[in-house]
C-alpha cells in the first residue's frame, strides 16, 4: 500500500465522525482568530476612551463597548490567545504530570496504593475550589493560574493513565521486551505508555475545555489572569458590575467561551469514538 | 451486606486522612508569612504576633499538624481570625442552604437529564436525539457562573419573576424559598442535565438491544412500557455512577453559583475567607466540603450494592 492511499484512508477515517470535523473547526477557528488577532481586531484592546464607555452593539463597534471604552470585540480575539495560551499549558502539565504518576502508578505495584490513595484524596475536593484556593494562596499570575488549573485536573488524568497501563502491563508484547532484557523504564515508555495514548488524548481535550471554562470562573471570583491583559473570563469579570446597562460586555465573550469549549468537547467525543469506540463515557 | 459497608468504610479512612493533611497544607503555600498575607501592610508587631499565634504558627510543623488532627477528630475546626468564632459552627449553619441548593438541583438535573435521555435513546439517530445531544453538550460548554448572569439579566431583570439574588429560609416561607432558589438551582442543573442525559442515553442504549428487551416487545407488550420497566431498571448502575460523578461538581458548581446569586451558604463563606485569607476557615471549609464529598460517595457506593446484589460480592 503507498503512504498516500493510507493518507486517504485516515482521512476518510475521521471525515466519519463528523463531530471531530465541526468541533475541530470551531477550534481551529477560535485559534486561527487568537493567532491573527493584530489582523482581525478591529481596534486595540486596550485603548481605553471615556467618551464611548458602555456603548451598545453598533458598526464600529460589533460587540459595543466596557466601562473604559474599550471595544469589546477586540477584547474577545486578544483575549481567545490568553484563554487558549492558559488551555494550552494546563494540558500540557496535566498532560506531563498525569502520565508520569499514573504511569508509575500503573507500572510499579508496590507504589499504586499510596500513589492512588493521594490521588483519591485530591479528587475528593470540589476540582473548582482546589483551583480557587491554589491560585488565590499562590497570588494572581498567569503562571499560577495555570498551576492551580493542573493541580484540579492531574488526578482524573492520573488515574485514566493507570488504569490504561494496568490493561497494557499485561499484553504479551511487554512480556517479550522484558524477556529481551529491556530496562523498565524502557518497556515504561516505549511500549506501555505509547500503547496508552489514545485515553490520554481524549482526556486531555476535556481538560483543555475545563481549563477554558475554569480560568473563567477564576476570573470572575478574582483570583484570574490579572488585568489589563483580556482573557474570556476577566472580559466577562470586568463586565458584571454593568450586566443591566450593559449586558453585551458579559454575554460576547460567554459566547466565545461557549463556541470554544463546545468545539473541544465535539472534538473529544469525536476522537473518543474514533480512537477507542469501546469507550463511551468520558470527563 | 454489612461487611462490604465495612469494608467499604474503611478505604474511606486513609483517603480521608490525606484530605485532612491537604486541608491543612494550604497554609504551607502561601509565599512568606501567612499572618502578614492576612493582615495589611501597615500591620503593627504585634497585630501579626496575635494572629501568628492565633494560627499556631509560633510552634514546630509536627506541633500543628498533631493539634490539627487532635482537634479535627473531636470536631472542631478552629476559630476564625476574621469572623471571631468557631469554624464548624459558620460551616454547620451555612451547610442547608448549599444542601438545599446542591439538593433542588440535581431533582431537577436528574428528571430532565433523565428524561431527555430515554427519549433520544429511543429515537436514535433520529432528528429528536440530535437536538437533545446538542442541547446536552451546549449545557455542558457554559461556564455555570455565565449562565448564571445571564438567568439574572432575563429573569429577574427583565421579566422580573424571580429576585436576582438573596435567601429566605425554607422554614420562613416555602414560596419565599422557592423564588429565591428557583434561578440558582437551574442554573447549577443545567450544566448537569445535559451530563446525566448523555450518560442515561448510552446506558439505554446498551440495554435496549438486550435480548430480554426483544422478547417483552415480542410479547406485545406496549414499547414505553418495555423501555420504563424493562429497560430504565437496568440501566440504572451507571446513571447511579454519575450521580456519584457530579455530586462533587454539584458541590463545586454550588460553591460559584451560590457567590452569583449571593447565596449566604458555605461557598460563599469559603471564597470570603480565600479572599481575606482567613486560613481556619479556608482549612476547615475545605475538609468539611470534601468530606460531604466522601460521604456522599459511600452512600452511592451503599446505593449500588442495594440496587445490584452482584457488587456485593
Amino acid at each position: 500500500m503507498n503512504p498516500s492511499s493510507s493518507f486517504v484512508q485516515a482521512t476518510r477515517r475521521v471525515l466519519a465522525h463528523p463531530s471531530i470535523v465541526i468541533g475541530g473547526g470551531l477550534v481551529l477557528a477560535v485559534v486561527a482568530m487568537a493567532l491573527l488577532a493584530g489582523v482581525v481586531s478591529p481596534h486595540d484592546p486596550l485603548l481605553s476612551n471615556f467618551r464611548l464607555k458602555l456603548q451598545p452593539p453598533s458598526a464600529e463597534h460589533w460587540f459595543g463597548t466596557d466601562h473604559f471604552g474599550r471595544d469589546v470585540l477586540s477584547r474577545v480575539i486578544y483575549g481567545a490567545r490568553l484563554s487558549l495560551q492558559i488551555g494550552l499549558m494546563v494540558v500540557v502539565m496535566t498532560g506531563v504530570f498525569g502520565t508520569l504518576i499514573g504511569g508509575v502508578a500503573g507500572y510499579f505495584r508496590q507504589l499504586d496504593d499510596p500513589i492512588m490513595r493521594l490521588m483519591d484524596a485530591m479528587m475528593a475536593f470540589p476540582a473548582i475550589l482546589l483551583a480557587l484556593t491554589v491560585s488565590a494562596t499562590l497570588g494572581a499570575s498567569v503562571m499560577n493560574v495555570v498551576i492551580a488549573l493542573s493541580v484540579a485536573t492531574t488526578p482524573h488524568t492520573a488515574r485514566i493513565v493507570r488504569s490504561s497501563v494496568l490493561v497494557v502491563r499485561e499484553m504479551q508484547y511487554v512480556e517479550a521486551a522484558r524477556a529481551l532484557g529491556a530496562s523498565d523504564l524502557r518497556i515504561l515508555w516505549f511500549h506501555v505508555l505509547a500503547n496508552s495514548l489514545a485515553p490520554l488524548i481524549v482526556r486531555l481535550t476535556f481538560v483543555f475545555a475545563s481549563a477554558i471554562l475554569a480560568e473563567a470562573v477564576l476570573s470572575y471570583i478574582g483570583v484570574g489572569p490579572p488585568p489589563p491583559a483580556p482573557s474570556f473570563g476577566n472580559i466577562i469579570s470586568n463586565g458584571r458590575d454593568f450586566m443591566v446597562e450593559a449586558p453585551w460586555v458579559t454575554i460576547f465573550p460567554g459566547l466565545a467561551i461557549v463556541i470554544c469549549v463546545l468545539g473541544l468537547n465535539l472534538l473529544g467525543d469525536g476522537l473518543r469514538d474514533l480512537l477507542d469506540p469501546r469507550i463511551k463515557v468520558g470527563l | 451486606m454489612l461487611q462490604y459497608l465495612l469494608r467499604r468504610f474503611i478505604t474511606a479512612i486513609p483517603v480521608m486522612f490525606l484530605v485532612s493533611l491537604m486541608s491543612f497544607a494550604v497554609i504551607w503555600l502561601v509565599p512568606g508569612d501567612p499572618a502578614a498575607a492576612f493582615l495589611d501592610a501597615s500591620a503593627t508587631q504585634e497585630q501579626m504576633a496575635r494572629v501568628r499565634e492565633e494560627l499556631g504558627l509560633n510552634q514546630p510543623m509536627w506541633q500543628q499538624m498533631a493539634q490539627w488532627y487532635g482537634r479535627v477528630l473531636t470536631g472542631d475546626l478552629g476559630q476564625s481570625i476574621l469572623l471571631h468564632r468557631s469554624v464548624a459552627a459558620a460551616l454547620m449553619e451555612r451547610l442547608p442552604v448549599t444542601l438545599s441548593l446542591a439538593a433542588l438541583a440535581l431533582a431537577l438535573a436528574s428528571v430532565m437529564g433523565i428524561s431527555a435521555g430515554i427519549f433520544a435513546a429511543m429515537h436514535r439517530g433520529q432528528a429528536a436525539d440530535r437536538t437533545v445531544m446538542t442541547v446536552s453538550l451546549l449545557g455542558l460548554s457554559m461556564p455555570d457562573f455565565w449562565l448564571g448572569l445571564v438567568m439574572i439579566v432575563v429573569f429577574a431583570v427583565g421579566l422580573g419573576w424571580f429576585p436576582s439574588g438573596g435567601f429566605v429560609p425554607l422554614s420562613e416561607s416555602v414560596f419565599g424559598w422557592l423564588r429565591t432558589m428557583t434561578l440558582p438551582a437551574l442554573t447549577l442543573a443545567l450544566v448537569q442535565t445535559g451530563f446525566i442525559a448523555r450518560m442515561t442515553r448510552s446506558a439505554m442504549l446498551d440495554v435496549l438491544h438486550q435480548d430480554y428487551i426483544r422478547t417483552a416487545d415480542a410479547k406485545g407488550l406496549k414499547h414505553s412500557f418495555v423501555v420504563l420497566r424493562h429497560g430504565l431498571p437496568n440501566a440504572l448502575l451507571p446513571i447511579l455512577t454519575v450521580l456519584g460523578i457530579i455530586a462533587g461538581s454539584l458541590l463545586g458548581g454550588a460553591v460559584v453559583v451560590e457567590q452569583v446569586f449571593s447565596l449566604p451558604g458555605v461557598g460563599r463563606l469559603i471564597i470570603g475567607a480565600i479572599m481575606s485569607r482567613d486560613f481556619p476557615v479556608i482549612q476547615g471549609g475545605l475538609l468539611f466540603l470534601a468530606a460531604i464529598y466522601v460521604l456522599i460517595n459511600l452512600m452511592v457506593d451503599l446505593l449500588y450494592a442495594a440496587v445490584d446484589p452482584r457488587v456485593r460480592l
